[in-house]
């Protein structure tokens, strides 16, 4: 008897799931950012999106090492420490017709890169900003980032007395106009927000707190799986539909809002109660990020919404054709303007 | 007035009867910066460039936005020697706080021209004094206060219009060019020419020799700085992508970017740009960006000054490592860190050629005049992207900020040359690709560009160790391989880098050996030394790694000098390195002041030394 193998399943533009995997990671058994990587693989395959129409980049670090572990065949640039926006911004002006994701960490992003950070979001470049925030430094062996908690300990750093720099509030402050924070422990929210972040055109962030399983997960951290899994607190409940689809959410009428994003894909939030926080009020977000620092409150969700910003290829006026596919008779002007431009200095 | 006794004075002078001096002096021009002189200084300039007389300008100003001393120094020479010189004939002094000492540099014999309010000791026998009502003349003749200030330096033009014979004709075509025929300007300023030339004519008794007559040794020329023939060289090139963080003398560069490129390289059918110039936040963005860029395949390039080389280093690496074409324009100025910002040295030699840790070096180019600026606009990509690697032009301050006359420029004579790159169709043939593999010899591997659309397309760029398929490795013989490789590139870069120019004089023992704005210079020190019965050969190196040809060239004299404008000999090490078993034979011959090299100096320099 015949045994039939069973069909290989594919995506809507009839790729496997094979198709946007990447190298075996080489991260220690357990780090979060390696569950971070499949939640990629896994919106990048549910999503459609062709590999070879999506960068990846990152700086230097343990979460900059994840690229090599999905999409292999989308092209990669590991840049330097803290340098990611800026070889990414060069890269996706230069072909803007691109998709994009990178991976930072928290020192990375919120100490070496801070400035490069703020710069990209003031851009707005089109980039899915993913920090996977674990508030310490692995591959040097155990020393404080700069968004570890007040009164963290660590093996051998000691207690962080300085107050963590919040990067979703910074993101808010710099004109980010996607702002979220998860846990690499909820593979659901992971997706649904890197689905929706990857419909957002301009730069959006992702906050995910990713433990680090050999420095820094002892159960009071706050950056820890025991603390993850015990304080999440989910600010809203969202659906992300893609385009051209119908919203099929189990929320009542009259239950539920939209944020309809660029490409016509669409955000459904879900209001739990009065209290659920509304991701469209700029205030409201920087109030709730304010009061989950000074609680210490793990907050989980889509923070900030705002889709109105041009991105930065659109503030450079760039056509259809990327810069990069412009042939020679389109970047080298006339002879006779060279002539007419000399003819003006004699 | 004290026109009576400046006369006597100039009377009891040897001046009257010396033989005329014509076109053959320099002009120096005492100001305040802020205060409009620049004007006034350009077109003087342009005015005798007009004349068909051979001229340079240069501006020695202070790192300031208005109120300090500032000169403009104007050399004309029938020879075409236009090279600074240490002091002028003609000094203008229309700034209290330095007219002393402008008093005192004044060529021996030479003339003093001063705005009447300047009160010092007008006590040099050998010169000749000419006060001007500068205030007065500019009050009667420019209604609006405001402009008051900034037309009064024409004042200076006018009298010295009349005192020097320059055609009122050129000087009004000269501000039609500045102000861009515009007319209202230019009547303005041209009203205040007029009378305080007339006001020359008929208060002063010229007693002086120095005279401009019209000549034909502009026909053909024009005048523009290095960094505007630097930007269009770029622009012809083909540049689709800039990234600069302001700073001086570098930011004229990007400005003349920003000027040509909207009116040059609209998109014919979208009228979208094909560009994109970007402000970055800082230097080190600057250059993270080009790579971003160069890496998918755009032509990108930024334009620095030494502190941002210092902060590009780790990009610059980067590049080179990863193997990604960049083109960075460093327009010198004088360090070491802030330095004097606004003043010139060849400074950045060792630091571009090594820019980095570990093994690096890096493509130097070497541009020597304005002509060369525009050349290497456009050849630097290239360059860039046939050896996949930064590429450094190494202009600076003299040559990037001041106006120069040069040949027009000739529209790059050969297709753009994009190097290795790999399509989807290549991959379908040759069913995959090793992104550092050296399959052609030459030490350059084949790439693809981000975007290719073929599964096979894609690699991993990183500043890691890698082997030859782009893989992370650690392993030592991968690591050798790869380096060894990069060394074969170098070597190929050096056959592929424009070659020095060469003047060999058959017989001669001395030589010189410089490069960049030094070349003015060197050629009026080679006339000097020729009159002095010296005959010195000439290389002039356009380009780092140095080519095989010079260590013949070093071979074939018992003296080399190394002219250069920096206090280390940067330049004379690395000839040293390059030809060890000649390494006696090359003479130190460098100076850094802040200021252009003189053919005096280095005639001195070298005299002391073959005499």
């Amino acid at each position: 008897m015949a045994t039939a193998s069973a069909p290989v399943k594919t995506n809507i533009i009839g790729l496997t799931k094979a198709d946007y995997r990447g190298l075996e990671s080489t991260l220690c058994n357990g780090c979060g950012h390696d569950s971070i990587s499949a939640r990629i693989i896994d919106a990048c395959y549910d999503l459609g999106i062709r590999p070879e129409g999506l960068l990846k980049f990152s700086g230097i670090g343990c979460s900059s090492k994840s690229p090599a572990y999905f999409l292999s065949r989308s092209f990669a640039f590991n840049a330097l420490h803290g340098r990611m926006p800026s070889v990414a911004t060069g890269a996706l002006v230069a072909n803007h017709r691109l998709l994009s994701v990178g991976v930072s960490g928290d020192g990375d992003t919120g100490s070496i890169g801070i400035g490069q950070f703020k710069h990209l979001l003031r851009r707005n470049l089109r980039m899915v900003y993913i920090v996977e925030n674990n508030g310490v430094y692995g591959l040097t062996k155990g020393q404080f980032s700069a968004t570890a908690d007040v009164g963290q300990e660590l093996k051998y750093a000691g207690r962080n007395e300085l107050l963590p720099i919040d990067l979703c509030l910074e993101a808010i402050a710099s004109g980010c106009g996607f702002v979220a924070r998860s846990f690499a422990g909820d593979p659901k929210q992971v997706t649904t927000l890197l689905k929706a972040a990857l419909s957002h055109r301009g730069t959006a962030l992702l906050d995910i707190i990713s433990p680090c399983v050999t420095f820094n997960n002892k159960d009071d951290s706050t950056k820890s799986y025991a603390w993850g899994k015990a304080h999440d607190e989910r600010i809203n409940d969202f659906t992300y539909i893609p385009p051209q689809e119908e919203i099929t959410v189990d929320y009542a009428p009259g239950e539920s809002r939209e944020v309809v994003l660029h490409d016509d894909s669409k955000i459904v939030l879900k209001k739990l109660d009065e209290k659920a926080h509304d991701p469209t009020d700029r205030m409201a977000a920087i109030r709730l990020l304010e009061e989950a620092r000074d609680r210490q409150l793990f907050i989980t969700g889509l923070i900030y919404v705002d889709t109105s910003r041009p991105n930065l290829a659109e503030h450079e006026r760039l056509g259809d054709t990327p810069l990069t596919r412009l042939p020679e008779a389109k970047i080298r002007p006339p002879k006779e303007t060279l002539l007419k431009i000399m003819g003006d200095m004699f | 007035m004290t026109i009576t006794k400046v006369q006597s004075s100039a009377k009891a002078m040897p001046g009257a009867e010396r033989a005329p001096v014509v076109n053959d002096f320099s002009i120096s021009v005492a100001t305040k910066n802020g205060s409009g002189s620049q004007t006034a200084n350009t077109t003087l300039l342009r005015a005798l460039f007009k004349m068909g007389v051979p001229v340079s300008g240069k501006n020695l100003f202070p790192s300031n936005i208005q109120g300090q001393p500032t000169w403009y120094t104007i050399r004309l020479n029938h020879e075409s020697f236009i090279a600074r010189r240490p002091r002028a004939e003609i000094v203008v002094a229309l700034n209290l706080a330095t007219a002393l000492e402008d008093h005192q540099t004044v060529e021996p014999g030479g003339v003093f021209i001063y705005a009447d309010d300047i009160k010092i000791p007008l006590n040099r026998g050998d010169l000749t004094y000419y006060p001007i009502p500068v205030k007065k003349i500019a009050a009667e003749h420019e209604a609006d206060a405001k402009l008051r200030t900034y037309v009064a330096n024409m004042v200076y033009v006018g009298a010295l219009a009349h005192l020097l014979g320059i055609d009122l004709n050129d000087i009004e075509a000269a501000l039609m060019y500045h102000f861009r025929g515009k007319r209202k300007p230019v009547d303005s300023n041209m009203r205040v020419v007029r009378a305080a030339a007339e006001w020359a004519a008929a208060n002063l008794t010229k007693t002086d020799p120095y005279r401009v007559e019209k000549l034909d040794k502009t026909n053909g020329l024009m005048m523009i700085d290095g960094n505007t023939a630097a930007a269009l060289g770029a622009i012809y090139g083909g540049v689709t992508f800039a990234a600069w963080y302001p700073i001086t003398p570098a930011t004229s560069l990007a400005d003349a970017l920003n000027e040509y490129l909207p009116q040059l390289r609209l998109d014919p059918e979208t009228r979208t740009p094909t560009y994109s110039v970007i402000q970055a936040e800082d230097e080190l963005a600057a250059l993270g960006m080009v790579l971003g860029a160069g890496w998918t395949g755009a032509r990108a390039m930024t334009s620095t000054s030494g502190p941002g080389i210092s902060l590009m280093t780790e990009f610059v690496d980067l590049g080179y490592y990863a193997e990604i074409p960049a083109v960075i324009w460093d327009i010198q100025r004088l360090g070491p860190s802030t330095g004097l910002p606004t003043r010139v040295s060849q400074g950045d030699i060792i630091a571009a050629y090594w820019a980095g840790h570990g093994d690096s070096k890096h493509v130097c180019l070497l541009p020597g005049s304005v002509y060369e600026c525009f050349e290497f606009g456009w050849r630097a990509f290239d360059l860039a992207e046939r050896l996949q690697t930064p590429v450094f032009v190494l202009s600076d301050l003299d040559l990037g900020m001041n106006q120069w006359m040069s040949q027009p420029f000739d529209y790059p004579d050969q297709p753009m040359d994009r190097g290795k790159v790999l399509t989807a169709e290549d991959l379908d043939r040759l069913g995959g690709f090793q992104r550092y593999k050296d399959v052609d010899g030459d030490g350059i591997g084949w790439r693809t560009l981000p975007g290719a659309e073929h599964p096979l397309a894609a690699y991993f760029t990183r500043g890691t160790g890698h082997n030859e398929r782009a893989s992370y490795s650690e392993r030592p013989d991968d690591w050798v391989r790869n380096m060894e490789r990069l060394g074969r590139k170098f070597e190929s870069a050096r056959k592929l880098v424009p070659a020095p120019v060469e003047d060999r004089v058959p017989g001669a023992d001395a030589a010189i050996i410089s490069f960049g704005s030094a070349d003015p210079a060197v050629e009026e020190t080679r006339a000097r030394l020729a009159r002095q019965g010296i005959k010195a050969s000439y290389l002039r190196l356009r380009a780092l790694p140095l080519a095989d040809s010079v260590k013949d060239f070093v071979a074939a004299h018992q003296r080399v000098y190394v002219v250069e404008l920096n206090t280390d000999a940067q330049m004379l090490q690395f000839l040293r390195l390059h030809v060890p078993e000649h390494a006696a034979r090359l003479i130190a011959c460098n100076h850094s002041d802040g200021l252009p090299l003189t053919a005096r100096w280095i005639t001195d320099a070298i005299l002391e030394k073959e005499g």
